[in-house]
């Protein structure tokens, strides 16, 4: 278009539309408060709020009945503190959060390794289908799906003779099996921003391959690692449908809130604190690795 | 590296923070004192047991009118049957082609999941047992029933009106919808001989071990108490929702020791059919219409033991928050109408309330469940909320309440 085409175009007529986007143009800060109006709306009136309101009320009691009286009291942390069952069962969650997240860490560094490294870019996307297909299917029928699998006379009892049967060992196969991808898939990310020339660096300068995974490769996706095991971990610790399932008569802290909601909000939500409190301990210390930065 | 450098000016410095942190202390505190009350009022005055029980003031409906079209039910398993499990047992489109009240069903596990849901609201009619009503009618959640407006009402057993579970002062808050007690399932391939008595799933259940299963739910401390009150008339056991704090810890003793047996437990019924189905059960507690869904796949069969069960007697109640209160009275006058309560009765396999549903039952239905008989019903210790005030009549002594079953329940299950 030539310069003079363009001088005959008359100046845009002010619609509103326009007005409101000069205005828009002229006020930063409007700007940038209507683009993050929602986010915010959304993570502090629905999040936060939502989290203080369970801290809140786990300072309450219950009258007879499921009424919650309004009286501040500090009954429901006492007795988290004083009866020795609850102390048990986060323990127990806490072995069994941890356990997945060193099984996921343990199977997803091969294969997030082979898929971001060795493998032919089909044979690598295919993988990632392959993991993210799963994560399709509901949850509840995955975890019912195992139920089937250790049930004595189950699949694996008549495929291989042996099965775990319900209690705290399928637990953590079951929950191992649907975090999985969650560890796998931020792995993989990582090994793919790792460039390849560290890796011919580390062998031309003579490293074994076992030792350029140790010193080169893993110190890299420790960040990924990190990221992984937070998803993994979290997502055991509040997890109670899988235990319901398979886990025979264990409980673990989820079950615990489950029993208690109905019952005594209160107690499910000092319950649910706990929890809250864990994690925060354990981003903490995740935090204090300096990994949290690199993510 | 280079991102992080770039974010670092972003990232609150340690006196944004600390404001930061101010602000969320200032606005909790601001919610502290905009949410807690000082008139709670006493938390002991909503305990019920004679003196202290006093129904919260909510009116009864008085007349009806056209249906609204709709109704929210909320039911025990095998209460509101549409054919779906079976295409024969179907009450509820019948009353939708009736009434013009569309139904929707909502099936609950335990009494607390009735309570809870109940209190969330969303319901027009529930069916509660024993140790959910007088929750129910403490919280506020269901209203009293004018029996005039149930013309089945009078037709009803008598013994079955007026309960402490289903009344407060003369003033039924429900109306009765049927009894029967908790029987013992067993696998009859599997335990041999056959068992007669609750020993086999407590004292006995090592036989058994990791193929027993136990009702997931603290009203089941007190099967576990009837057990101790045949067995260890010592521990002067005389109603198994009345124990003291040393009789609440001997039941949970036995209950530990049931646990290392256990393989799981069971709320949901649909689990415990499909453990038995599977033979990872082989004997426990249940209800005749978990057999009644079992038996087809699995040889089970159930038995009343001498020594008497727990069991329930279970009320239809309508909820305070109600959008369709005619279409509620309607649900309970079909409920409680002889040829449904007869259809009821026979698909979960309990006794109906209406006697006259015994002309419509199979032959011989209604002798099985004893309907008329006050020894058998003597033997059925029906669900009912354990409060402070010993409900078998001590007053030198404070009972545990329904709390303290759920702590100990919890501690059970370990």
């Amino acid at each position: 278009m030539s310069t003079s085409a363009a001088q005959e175009v008359e100046p845009p007529r002010s619609t509103g539309l326009r007005r409101a986007s000069a205005f828009l143009h002229r006020h930063r800060g409007v700007r940038v408060a209507g683009l993050v109006a929602a986010p915010v709306l959304w993570l502090g009136l629905i999040y936060l709020v939502a989290l203080l309101a369970l801290f809140v009320t786990a300072f309450w009691r219950v009258d007879f009945g499921v009424t919650v009286s309004r009286e501040w009291n500090l009954d429901n942390f006492t007795k988290l503190y004083e009866q020795d069952v609850y102390r048990t069962v986060v323990l127990r969650t806490i072995v069994v959060a941890a356990s997945v997240t060193v099984i996921d860490a343990a199977l997803a560094l091969p294969i997030a390794f082979y898929m971001a490294k060795i493998a032919r870019p089909l044979v690598a996307k295919l993988l990632v289908v392959a993991l993210l297909m799963p994560l399709w299917a509901s949850y509840l029928v995955k975890a019912f799906a195992w139920r089937a699998m250790v049930t004595p006379g189950g699949v694996l009892d008549s495929a291989f003779g042996w099965t775990p049967g319900f209690g705290v060992s399928a637990v953590v196969i079951t929950l191992a099996y649907l975090w999985l991808p969650f560890m796998v898939l931020p792995l993989y990310a990582g090994f793919e921003k790792l460039p390849n020339s560290l890796l011919e660096a580390s062998s031309d300068l003579g490293a074994k391959p076992a030792r350029t995974l140790r010193t080169v490769a893993l110190p890299m996706v420790v960040p990924s690692l990190i990221a992984g095991s937070i998803f993994t971990f979290s997502l055991s610790l509040g997890d109670y449908i899988a235990v319901k399932n398979v886990g025979g008569k264990t409980q673990m802290l989820g079950n615990l809130v489950f029993d208690r909601q109905a019952t005594d909000i209160p107690f499910a939500a000092a319950l649910a604190t706990l929890s809250v409190v864990i994690m925060v301990i354990y981003l903490s210390l995740v935090r204090r690795t300096g990994a949290l930065e690199n993510l | 590296m280079t991102i992080t450098s770039q974010r670092r000016p972003v990232r609150p410095t340690r006196h944004h923070r600390r404001t930061s942190g101010l602000a969320v202390l200032a606005a909790a505190a601001l919610l502290a004192t905009a949410c807690g009350t000082s008139d709670s009022g006493g938390s002991s005055a909503k305990q019920p047991g004679g003196n202290g029980f006093q129904a919260p003031d909510i009116p009864m409906a008085d007349s009806l009118g056209a249906g609204e079209g709709e109704l929210n039910v909320l039911a025990w398993p095998g209460y509101a049957e549409s054919g779906k499990n079976d295409k024969t047992v179907d009450w509820v489109t019948p009353f939708e082609k009736k009434t013009g009240c569309q139904v929707n069903v909502k099936e609950f596990g335990t009494s607390d999941e009735a309570v809870s849901l109940m209190h969330g609201g969303g319901y027009d009619v529930v069916s509660a047992s024993g140790d959910a009503t007088l929750r129910l009618i403490a919280a506020g959640d269901v209203q009293p029933v004018n029996t005039d407006l149930v013309p089945n009402y009078a037709d009803l057993s008598a013994f079955l009106k007026d309960q402490d579970f289903n009344s407060v002062d003369g003033q039924m808050w429900g109306i009765p919808h049927g009894w029967g007690a908790n029987l013992l399932m067993y696998n009859k391939d599997v335990v041999q001989p056959a068992p007669t008595d609750w020993d086999a799933v407590f004292g006995g259940s090592s036989a058994y071990a990791g193929k027993v299963t136990a009702y997931d739910s603290p009203i089941y401390i007190a099967d576990a108490a009837l057990y101790l009150m045949n067995t260890k008339p010592d521990l002067g056991i005389k109603n198994p929702y009345a124990l003291d704090k040393d009789q609440l810890a001997a039941a949970v003793q036995v209950l530990k020791d049931q646990k290392a047996n256990v393989g799981e437990y069971w709320s949901d019924y649909t689990k415990e059919v499909q453990a038995f189905k599977s033979g990872s059960t082989v004997i426990g507690t249940t209800w005749q219409v978990i057999a009644n869904l079992t038996e087809a796949d699995a040889p089970v069969a159930t038995v009343f033991p001498d020594s008497g069960s727990t069991g329930w007697s279970d009320t239809w109640m309508v909820s305070s928050n109600n959008d369709h209160v005619n279409c509620a009275y309607m649900w309970l006058d079909w409920i409680a109408s002889p040829d449904v309560q007869a259809q009821v009765a026979e698909w979960f396999g309990e006794a109906p309330a209406n006697p006259k549903a015994c002309d419509s039952t199979s032959k011989g239905f209604c002798d099985t469940y004893h309907v008329t008989d006050a020894d058998y019903a003597a033997k059925i210790h029906y669900w009912t909320t354990p409060i402070k005030q010993c409900l078998d009549g001590r007053t030198d002594i404070e009972c545990t309440d329904y709390n303290a079953w759920t702590d100990a329940w919890t501690e059970v299950k370990g």
